[in-house]
């Protein structure tokens, strides 16, 4: 896959927004590759929202610009067989049944109706769900809807604003798995998220977004280990580290946790005797204070779910 | 779910750009369909269409029977999508707005003026449909008038009356679709359409110095001479200046809003 499309998949390059003196989206620059998950992370008046739409053409740029598979989205010739978009769930006519919804996009992209009822089943939703009318759904349902829509022209990219917005863990492991198969065929994902363990599960590479700025990017891999080691032990071993000179602090829950790489906590510990009971790289919570510091200035109180 | 998941997402297509693109045909149907998809639709469509059919059982009791004529039935019947077809031309233009699917239909076709000339064609398809049933049922009303009540049963009429009376139909229809455009919003551009042009009749026939003038810039005026069939070379001259003040004007208006308006989730 990687031979055949040698560009980024999606590339933004210092991307700005500003209403009046308000600059929303304030020189946003990623890319996201073919094969992988990428994950918008930023809370909720981040600049999110605005980026993914200037992404698609819905909204025009102050400056910068992003391509979608090397072109400007609006250059796309029938975006739908190449690009998925889902930016809004409850975006749809509420009288209009599911079934229809897609009806309508399968016509537009030039589909056989074959994929309309392919696609329902895909995403779960049973024959009667279809045929009844959007209006009735809960956000789950739309959710589901809005990613069978997304995937109706077998796109190679897929774009998807809060998609995890409303569904159930079930579901949130349903879609996991379904967006975890799109890339490891060659497809790529960029979805945004205001909560962390949402996206954290589900993506392979973050950009993290405050206040309209980029704050942090890289793989989820890298910015984990970024979060330093965990480490618990039975006895004195806070004074071990503190006599190595090993930075810690404690953690929620017992044990502490540190920036210092396993192998240094390891020999503070032998050498002042102390037993380890374990010792690990520290999970998310590290990225999650990454989170919270970087965006803390930005953070609204009003998360919406 | 399935077991098909990976059949039905991997991606399939390579990129390629400017081949493959919507024709205009398959955005006409889609946007064609989207006027007839929903039970509120059907509802609207539905006693638009009812109208028709209404007036001219009411007609074949209450009126003369020497009133029976084709001419009468016509008039009558037109009456009430006189009211209706802009409605809906202001609906066909401001339900992407209304409930936001916009999102979805200008991200599918990015030219959004596509997308508007579709939604333009597709309702003035519909708008013939409804004028052609007027005529058509008008036609039965008469022949049950002289069947039933041995009515007048004249058919005169001319070719012009049928251009004529179209005409008039079709630019109330155009009026709502341009006010519907360059509104975006129903209830403002249900209100506006309705409202505003009907205070502007009041204030040009009501005012004496502004009378002589309410031709050229009254819509309703210069159309209603097309009703009595007996315009004139002025009076199509009017009938344009008045069009293009109450039709092109938000007609472009609208056309730039929709170009331009960021669609918001």
């Amino acid at each position: 896959m990687a031979a055949l499309l040698p560009l980024a998949a999606i590339e933004v390059a210092d991307l700005r927004k500003s209403y009046g003196s308000d600059t929303v989206v304030d020189g946003v620059s990623f890319a996201v590759q073919h094969g992988s998950v990428t994950g918008f992370l930023g809370p909720n008046g981040a600049g999110k929202s605005t980026t993914l739409r200037m992404l698609v053409g819905l909204t025009r740029p102050s400056s910068g610009y992003a391509t979608v598979l090397g072109l400007r989205y609006p250059e796309l010739s029938n975006p739908g067989r190449r690009v998925g978009v889902l930016l809004d769930a409850a975006a749809q006519h509420a009288g209009r049944t599911g079934h229809e919804v897609l009806t309508l996009g399968a016509m537009l992209m030039g589909l056989p109706a074959t994929r309309v009822e392919e696609m329902i089943e895909l995403v779960g939703l049973t024959p009667a769900e279809a045929r009844r009318r959007t209006g009735t759904y809960s956000l789950g349902m739309r959710q589901r809807l809005g990613i069978a829509h997304a995937l109706l022209g077998r796109p190679q990219v897929l774009i998807l604003d809060e998609p995890a917005n409303g569904l159930d863990p079930a579901g949130i492991h349903w879609m996991r798995g379904l967006l975890r198969e799109f890339a490891d065929a060659g497809g790529a994902v960029l979805l945004s998220s205001h909560l962390l363990r949402e996206i954290e599960v589900i993506a392979d590479e973050l950009v993290v977004i405050g206040r309209g700025r980029i704050v942090a990017q890289g793989s989820k891999h890298d910015l984990l280990a970024a979060a330093g080691t965990f480490v618990r032990g039975a006895g004195d071993l806070d004074t071990a580290l503190r006599a190595a000179g090993i930075e810690f602090r404690p953690a929620d829950g017992g044990g502490y946790t540190s920036p210092a790489g396993a192998e240094a906590i390891a020999h503070a510990a032998a050498r002042a005797g102390v037993v380890l009971t374990e010792l690990r790289p520290a999970d998310g919570a590290g990225l999650e204070d990454l989170f919270l510091q970087l965006t803390a200035d930005d953070a609204r109180e009003d998360v919406t779910a | 779910m399935t077991g098909s998941i990976t059949t039905a997402v991997a991606p399939t297509q390579p990129v390629t750009t400017g081949r493959d693109g919507i024709p205009f045909g398959r955005l006409l149907r889609t946007e064609l369909r989207k006027l007839t998809d929903t039970r509120a639709s059907r509802w609207f469509l539905a006693a638009i269409i009812a109208a028709t059919p209404i007036v001219v059982a009411v007609m074949l009791f209450a009126v003369a029977p020497k009133d029976l004529t084709y001419n009468k039935f016509v008039d009558y019947t037109v009456a009430p999508e006189k009211i209706l077809l802009p409605a809906l031309g202001i609906l066909a233009m401001t339900s992407e707005w209304s409930q936001r699917t916009g999102l979805v239909t200008f991200t599918l076709v990015p030219d959004r003026r596509r997308v508007l000339l579709a939604k333009f064609m597709a309702t003035l398809a519909l708008g013939l449909l409804v004028i052609a049933i007027v005529f058509a049922v008008s036609a039965v009303g008469n022949l049950l008038g002289i069947g039933l009540r041995h009515g007048n049963g004249s058919w005169s009429f001319g070719l012009a009356g049928f251009a004529e009376i179209t005409l008039v139909q079709i630019i109330g229809l155009v009026e709502g679709m341009a006010f519907g455009m360059a509104m975006l919003i129903t209830a403002a551009a249900i209100v506006s359409y309705y409202v505003v042009p009907n205070l502007w009749s009041v204030l040009f026939s009501s005012t004496s110095s502004l009378k002589h003038s309410a031709n050229w810039v009254d819509l309703n005026q210069a159309a209603g001479n097309l009703y009595n069939q007996k315009i004139t070379g002025t009076g199509w001259l009017q009938l344009l200046v008045a069009a293009a003040l109450w039709i092109l004007i938000p007609l472009t208006v609208g056309v730039w809003r929709v170009s331009r308006t960021e669609v918001k989730t």
